[in-house]
């Protein structure tokens, strides 16, 4: 038996949001002011809900890890937001939007969210502008797009290479004026480990105050997780170092059930891992596939210089396998291909594990000021990190994790299967199915932040207008600070001899190895074993030093790994039990004869979603069957 | 490399603290500073010491949270960069290297090299916004903007709020970052309307948190990753003035 409904709204697509809203409960202004709700992460989801919950009238209160909610990981997107504007008078529309989705996601995303994402990312162009978002502009004062991978129009709106910074930094001038009303209250610097249930129902959290280790007690009528993806069990990604996805795994201990865990997005244009010593990788925006040419020379292991191989000699490999979109094919599909020249042996650089990018023709044909103009701060950042200068030699690119699609399960109104628990943006897994087409990311956030949670967030809290404050000093709350201090006092007793910062390398290596571009049965189950074998290592001989009444970024990045070897076996099993290709999961038991994702919609056309069951058992698998209505399911073609 | 590393410590904000010396071999150039940092705090785990303490995070020179003094120097020798793009190709074998953190009165030390820079928030909260609600925008494309003005607010804009240009200055003045968000919105007939209070309001939360004055010596500009121009600090000063004499006719009134 089946315990998901998404409630998903009766109706033709175009209007189910709209009846669905027409039915959702209001809360009047006078009763707004009597609700709490909490807000973990303040990234483009997490800052525009608290700026819009809080503008609504309700009391809002605000954790992340950070010193500042501007500091959040969206900051770092690069691209830019989409949008079905058609400025471009390119025929686009909310159904091609909606459709390019829907078919880069290989057709493992909800028709009805996808849709409504669709349908209101116009809404957010126009709030951003309103805001002050310096978005790029025609001379004429229009503003102006630019292409992504997987489409066929120009809908992209950005802000040079920064457009994730201005997005963000639009929602926290925002949260920063209703800071100064008073309706929203910020908590910085905060780890928040546990999700406190009464009755059933998500009322607050512990969180541990990362300034002077005290364990701290929130309530709230409703929490929401805004919480961000868990892209960094490959330990280096183009993520924050201190993402992870540990907020989102304590609510799926807690009863949130965890959706397509193991549909991760590897972006296909990083710059490659130049060392042993290295921290992180740093992504190269996909806009510069717009102007970019993707290659490798024609011949095995070629180790001249790329300004001294012909055009006659360079495969330029995505336009030869993929005419129509050439360079713009969809992330997973680039990201395969060059993975897959790479092992033939057609790589470039030191390691042959890297392709070019190059901008020879596009500077020939536009100049070098028009190209600056567009991607000027990502060329002078990889210079900065490579200290070589993309003007005048390709740059060279890999692979590298990114963005998880799959996270905790939602339904429409955007709720967890916890009543009163939330999940909004990348933390849920609603809208991409099974790869994201790029530049959609601060699209989904911005759309559940500003004007999708703080509408259905009413419909639940209408029911507890007359529940009053929420007290802290309960037995609820007492249990969970108890687990909280015994998981902390555990962690620094192991007193072993091997640092977090090691086991997470560790742990990063054997995911990358067994669960990254591409798995099999046999890699998986390898990889199961040996992330198991060293959680156990790492509970026996894992080291802190430093003490727990100050900062202790060790204590820190151990609570957060812990969640991260559980989500890693989550992962794999989602991924063991998904027998079949679709977007980001490539299983290489299942592909064509040109090696492209084989589906299997007969058997595999649902949603994966993982419920816990207590530590050290099997979690159970429920199935949301997909149901496609509006669109034909097909092969997806990029030829 | 082998490297001499002398770096504030200090465990709590009111205990006081001092330079530590630690030395570090097996040091590769093609590491960043973080990742030197990084492997220095393995060597220290390894030793049962506490290790160092410092803000970090997206590590691509975005999000703002990097706040070392490098030889002197915010972010360290190089220009337009953030600590965490610092390469170590910037240093010799067998250099000492000083490590402190920002060294400003309203950013206290929280411990080792992380400070308090939540006077930023207070500035912000006091008016780096434009008053929009929510759902009330207009079409887009309905505001139209020169191309040039646009730039110009973006330039502004890009700010990473890293503290940096206060910790460059002898005055401790905030003035470059309250003139990149006063800036950018003064350019945006968006931020038109609430302009001359929103460049009131922040300058006078600036000097009530006790920042510096600013004297035009232009280290801030020197040392900003971002590169933000000291033009902004003069737009942000005619539109101080002009809400000066804005609040002196409305008080005659």
């Amino acid at each position: 038996m089946t315990v998901l409904n998404s409630k998903i709204p009766d109706g033709p697509l175009s209007e189910k949001w709209t009846n669905h809203k027409n039915s959702l409960k209001l809360v009047s202004p006078a009763n707004k002011k009597k609700l709490d709700i909490i807000m973990i992460g303040t990234g483009v989801a997490g800052a525009a809900a608290a700026a819009s919950l809080g503008e609504m009238g309700y009391n809002v209160k605000v954790f992340c890890y950070q010193d500042s909610p501007r500091r959040a990981h969206s900051v770092a997107a690069q691209g830019g937001i989409n949008a079905a504007k058609n400025y471009r008078n390119d025929n686009d529309s909310v159904y091609r939007l909606f459709y390019d989705m829907i078919k880069g996601g290989d057709f493992r995303a909800r028709e009805a969210n996808v849709y409504r994402d669709a349908e209101v990312s116009n809404a957010v162009i126009d709030q951003l502008v309103a805001q002050g978002v310096p978005f790029a502009r025609e001379y004429g004062g229009d503003l102006t797009t630019r292409s992504f991978g997987g489409v066929q129009v120009s809908r992209t709106f950005y802000a040079q290479g920064q457009t994730g910074q201005q997005v963000l930094l639009g929602s926290y001038n925002a949260l920063k004026r209703q800071e100064a009303k008073g309706t929203v209250k910020m908590y910085p610097r905060r780890q928040m480990l546990e999700i406190v249930k009464i009755d059933g129902k998500a009322r607050g959290i512990v969180c541990r105050n990362l300034i002077n280790g005290e364990i701290e007690r929130y309530s709230a009528h409703a929490v929401v997780l805004a919480s961000g993806g868990y892209g960094t069990i490959y330990f280096l990604s183009t993520l924050a170092v201190n993402s992870s996805g540990a907020a989102a795994y304590a609510a799926y201990k807690k009863g949130a059930f965890f959706a397509n865990p193991s549909f991760i997005q590897i972006h296909p244009s990083c710059i490659p891992q130049l060392n042993d010593y290295q921290s992180k990788l740093t992504l190269m925006s996909e806009s510069l596939r717009n102007d970019g040419r993707v290659w490798v020379p024609k011949g095995k292991g070629d180790k001249r210089h790329p300004n001294e191989i012909s055009a006659e000699e360079r495969d330029y490999y995505l336009e030869r396998r993929y005419p129509a979109f050439g360079n713009l094919v969809p992330r997973d599909i680039a990201s395969r291909a060059a993975k897959e020249r790479c092992d033939a042996g057609f790589g470039v650089g030191e390691t042959g594990y890297a392709v070019y990018l190059d901008f020879s023709d596009a500077i020939k044909a536009q100049g070098k000021k028009t190209i600056k103009n567009k991607y000027g701060n990502l060329f002078d950042l990889y210079n900065k990190i490579t200290g070589e200068d993309p003007y005048t030699q390709p740059m060279k690119i890999y692979p590298a994790g990114h963005y998880t699609m799959g996270g905790l399960w939602v339904d429409y109104n955007l709720m967890t299967t916890v009543p009163g628990l939330y999940a909004i943006g990348e933390a849920n897994f609603s809208d991409h199915g099974a790869n994201r087409l790029g530049a959609s990311s601060l699209m989904q956030g911005s759309c559940d932040g500003y004007f999708i949670l703080p509408y259905t967030i009413g419909d639940y809290l209408a029911d507890e207008i007359n529940t009053g404050k929420i007290s802290t000093d309960t037995t609820e709350f007492d249990l969970a600070e108890k687990e909280v201090k015994n998981k902390i006092d555990n962690l620094m007793s192991i007193k072993g001899n091997t640092s977090a910062h090691t086991f997470h390398k560790k742990l990063g290596k054997i995911m990358w190895d067994y669960c990254g571009m591409a798995r099999n049965e046999n890699g998986l189950l390898k990889g199961l074993e040996e992330v198991t074998k060293l959680e156990e290592e790492f509970y026996k001989d894992l080291k802190i030093t430093g003490d727990t009444k100050t900062i202790n970024q060790s204590l820190e990045r151990a609570l957060r790994l812990a969640a991260s070897f559980e989500i890693s076996r989550l992962l794999i099993r989602d991924a063991l039990n998904r027998k079949e290709s679709c977007g980001a999961h490539f299983r290489e038991e299942y592909q064509t004869p040109e090696g492209e994702a084989l589906r299997n919609d007969e058997d595999y056309s649902y949603v994966a979603v993982w419920e816990y069951t207590g530590d050290g058992k099997e979690p159970k698998l429920h199935k949301e069957q997909l149901v496609f209505e509006n669109v034909k399911v097909t092969q997806r073609s990029y030829k | 490399m082998k490297l001499t590393l002398k770096i504030w410590r200090q465990r709590l904000p009111k205990e006081k603290g001092k330079f530590e010396t630690y030395y570090i071999e097996n040091v590769s150039r093609d590491m960043t500073f973080l990742e030197m940092m990084d492997s220095l705090n393995e060597k220290l785990i390894q030793e049962d010491k506490d290790p160092v303490a410092f803000d970090h995070d997206c590590r691509e020179g975005i999000c703002g949270c990097c706040s070392m003094v490098i030889n002197g120097r915010p972010h360290g020798p190089g220009t337009e960069i953030t600590t965490c793009q610092l390469n170590m190709k910037a240093f010799k074998d067998g250099d000492t290297i000083v490590v402190e953190p920002w060294r400003v009165k309203s950013f206290p030390v929280i411990k080792d090299l992380i400070v308090d820079r939540s006077a930023f928030e207070k500035i912000m909260a006091a008016g780096g916004f434009v008053n929009a609600d929510v759902g009330s925008a207009p079409d887009a494309n309905s505001i139209k903007i020169p191309k040039d003005k646009s730039d110009e607010a973006f330039d502004a804009a890009a700010c990473i709020g890293c503290g940096a240009c206060v910790a460059a200055c002898k005055n401790s003045s905030a003035m470059l970052f309250v003139a990149a968000k006063v800036s950018q919105f003064a350019l945006l007939p968006q931020g038109k309307t609430e302009g001359l209070k929103r460049a009131w309001d922040m300058v006078m939360k600036m000097d009530e948190l006790g920042f510096g004055s600013c004297t035009n010596t232009g280290d801030c500009e020197a040392e900003c990753p971002q590169g933000i121009s000291l033009t902004h600090i003069a737009r942000l000063n005619r539109e101080f003035i002009r809400a000066g004499f804005h609040k002196a006719a409305a008080e005659n009134k």
